[in-house]
């Protein structure tokens, strides 16, 4: 390096630093600063584009075109894999989303860190079609202002019927119990998501999947390191096409994906799903608006259309999830109203996962202390 | 020692001029790294200094040093011994198998070797990702290998999912690292030098071992880093191959980030490999330059 360069470095060297200092400021999620502003949008009213984002492969495209051609305006979707992916962006502020669709406990880590505005009810006439136990209630929302139900489903496992036989035991001991598992050693796979492993392990053990008790997890974790012996993989993207293709046997994973991937199959009375008889998750995806949402108008008014009784059914047609939804079941597909793999049978034994606040910490750290 | 030359006033001018031409030249790049490498990374480290909020969020309030404290809990040793084997095994297997190839490509006519190298190259065109979904159906247990060994009597092999196709798969992603910078030194050795060994009754070996090996040790060097350290905090193929079982650095990161939403502690991971990775590699290259 030449002697002259040595000013210009340091320059940069301060400048640097002055960036990083405003960067991390602004990265900071201040809450309840950016205060959730209601949406004052008259029913249908529309205030531009609307950007969407989602799960992958969770929308009908259908429905997206009849939304476009009924207000006239064009939607962007963009899609995440996972909550806490999705949370970051958005948290962050100018993301520039309208409509998020987090599940029940990023709702209320969203409501406590301001990044979703209340909504505008008023806006929304469709909400009166939710069946009741989703329109107001729940643990994440009690009051239902700042997110709408949009599909719910369950965790659970996946099974190749022709290997395990029909009369297989519906229980969490086909992953935990080592008498019924050993069999099926490195062709269970279970997901690579602490509180869904960890919550079937508390599962099991008769304990709550939202236990805060050091001593129940450490029995968890002692179960699922146990498990790891025998488990193919941890993977939360693929687990339903590898039981459909035969590379494993035993699948932890969600309702809905299992089906669509079993329908695909020439086979699909070989393989079904279900919610071990202990229990399982519950979990309910929601429609949000972003509090800094560019169009929330746009946005109210796509909440409302994804209500409506038909599009709700079409939804659910579609991605072949439960509608929460209680004036779209007339319209759903009577083959999918009456599948139990879609609608459980006996609900009682299902828990929607809660968030822990600094316990996640345990079941993070619990869960790569099973793993090794 | 290089005498420096007394330089008339307007020499010194002249340089000065150069100096500062070259200064603006390269100021896209500046900006560039400076935008998109460096301030990324002081984010990264100030995070590190943070508290997890109990939302998950990140509280910049009150600096401290406890997710540095975390570094030393036994997970954090067992992850980094883990996955500093797994990296050592694939530098030296890629080693192994990179020098004959590139001593076999750089001894080729011209023409040959450009086509050779176009084949080092051609995986490049896919991309990653894919590639290691592709090995997953290779080594599945209905997978052109497992159909091999049953059809000559082996019985099905369960390779996915295991330790072995972990380093299989880190072998052929990072495999051209190697090649391409050992290519690059050997093809530059005067092949005289080694005529020369010859004619002083060098054997082939001593020829190799005295005249090649110390040549051609930069592309060693560099290829032994260039393979070392994406191999070290490698995420992607020990997910996809090995199926996440025993946790890697990779993987450990990424669950700090997005399951324990502990962004602090992720940080500080993060923070201390960097600079662990950075020192080792100008011990490295120093080491390997005097010894040149």
């Amino acid at each position: 390096m030449k002697e002259g360069d040595i000013p210009m470095t340091r320059k940069l060297l301060g400048l640097l630093f002055a960036f990083t200092l405003v960067a991390a400021a602004c990265g900071g999620s201040d809450d309840a600063e950016e205060a959730a502003a209601t949406g004052d949008c008259a029913v249908g009213q529309t205030d531009g584009d609307l950007a969407l984002y989602n799960w992958s492969e969770y929308m009908d495209p259908d429905l997206i075109t009849a939304f476009e051609a009924e207000f006239g305006v064009s939607v962007t979707e963009d899609f995440y894999d996972s909550n806490e992916a999705m949370q970051p962006i958005v948290a962050a502020g100018g993301s520039g989303y309208d409509v998020i669709v987090p599940s029940d406990y990023m709702v209320s880590i969203l409501i406590e860190e301001g990044s979703i505005m209340k909504l505008n009810k008023d806006a929304i006439p469709n909400l009166s079609n939710l069946a009741s136990d989703f329109a107001s209630g729940l643990p994440y929302d009690p009051d239902a202002e700042y997110s709408a139900p949009y599909q719910w489903g369950t965790t659970g496992i996946g099974v190749n019927l022709s290997v395990v036989g029909e009369d297989v035991p519906r229980t969490w001991g086909l992953i935990f119990d080592a008498e019924l598992a050993d069999q099926y050693a490195g062709q269970i796979t279970l997901l690579n998501d602490p509180r869904e492993t960890m919550g079937a392990a508390l599962k099991y053990l008769g304990y709550s999947l939202n236990s805060t008790s050091e001593e129940e997890l450490a029995e968890a974790q002692a179960l699922v390191a146990e498990a790891t012996e025998r488990v193919a993989a941890y993977d939360s993207d693929q687990y339903d096409e590898l039981v459909g293709s035969g590379q494993t046997v035993i699948g932890h994973g969600y309702s809905g994906n299992f089906l669509f991937q079993f329908l695909e199959l020439d086979n699909p009375e070989d393989y079904t799903y279900f919610v071990p008889e202990e229990g399982g998750t519950r979990w309910i995806d929601n429609m949000a608006v972003v509090a800094d949402a560019p169009h929330p108008c746009t946005a109210h008014t796509f909440i409302n259309f994804l209500l409506d009784a038909e599009n709700g059914a079409a939804l659910t047609n579609w991605n072949l999830y439960a509608s929460p939804n209680a004036a779209a079941e007339e319209f759903i597909d009577p083959e999918v109203l009456a599948d139990p793999i879609v609608y459980p049978v006996d609900q009682s034994k299902l828990e929607e996962i809660a968030d822990t606040g600094d316990f996640e910490i345990n079941y993070s750290d619990a869960f790569n202390e099973a793993k090794g | 020692m290089t005498v420096v030359p007394e330089l008339t006033e307007h020499e010194r001018a002249h340089e000065a001029a150069e100096s500062r031409r070259g200064f603006l030249m390269a100021l896209p790049a500046y900006l560039y790294l400076i935008v998109f490498f460096a301030i990324p990374l002081a984010i990264v480290f100030v995070y590190s200094f943070a508290t997890r909020s109990r939302t998950g969020g990140t509280d910049l309030s009150g600096w401290n040093l406890d997710s540095y404290g975390r570094l030393g809990e036994d997970i954090v040793t067992r992850v980094v011994f883990r996955s500093f084997g797994l990296a050592m095994t694939t530098t030296i297997i890629c080693l192994l198998l990179a020098y004959p190839f590139a001593y076999f490509v750089a001894t080729r006519r011209p023409a040959v070797r450009g086509l050779l190298l176009v084949g080092v190259m051609i995986p490049f065109w896919t991309n990653f990702l894919v590639r290691n979904y592709a090995w997953r159906v290779l080594l599945s247990n209905d997978g052109p290998v497992s159909q091999f060994t049953e059809a000559v009597g082996l019985g099905e092999t369960q390779i996915l999912f295991t330790q072995v196709a972990v380093v299989i798969g880190l072998v052929y992603g990072f495999l051209p690292f190697m090649i391409l910078p050992l290519y690059a030194s050997l093809e530059r050795i005067d092949p005289r030098l080694i005529e020369a060994s010859r004619d002083l009754y060098a054997s082939s070996w001593a020829s190799f071992r005295k005249v090649v090996l110390p040549l051609s040790r930069p592309g060693a060097i560099a290829g032994s880093i260039l393979v070392f350290v994406p191999s070290f905090g490698a995420y992607v193929t020990p997910a996809i191959l090995g199926g996440d079982k025993k946790p890697l650095l990779g993987s450990y990161i990424v669950s700090q980030f997005l399951t324990a939403r502990n962004w602090p502690f992720g940080a500080s991971l993060s923070s201390v490999l960097i600079i662990v990775m950075l020192s080792a590699t100008l011990v490295y290259f120093r080491a390997g330059g005097r010894n040149l």
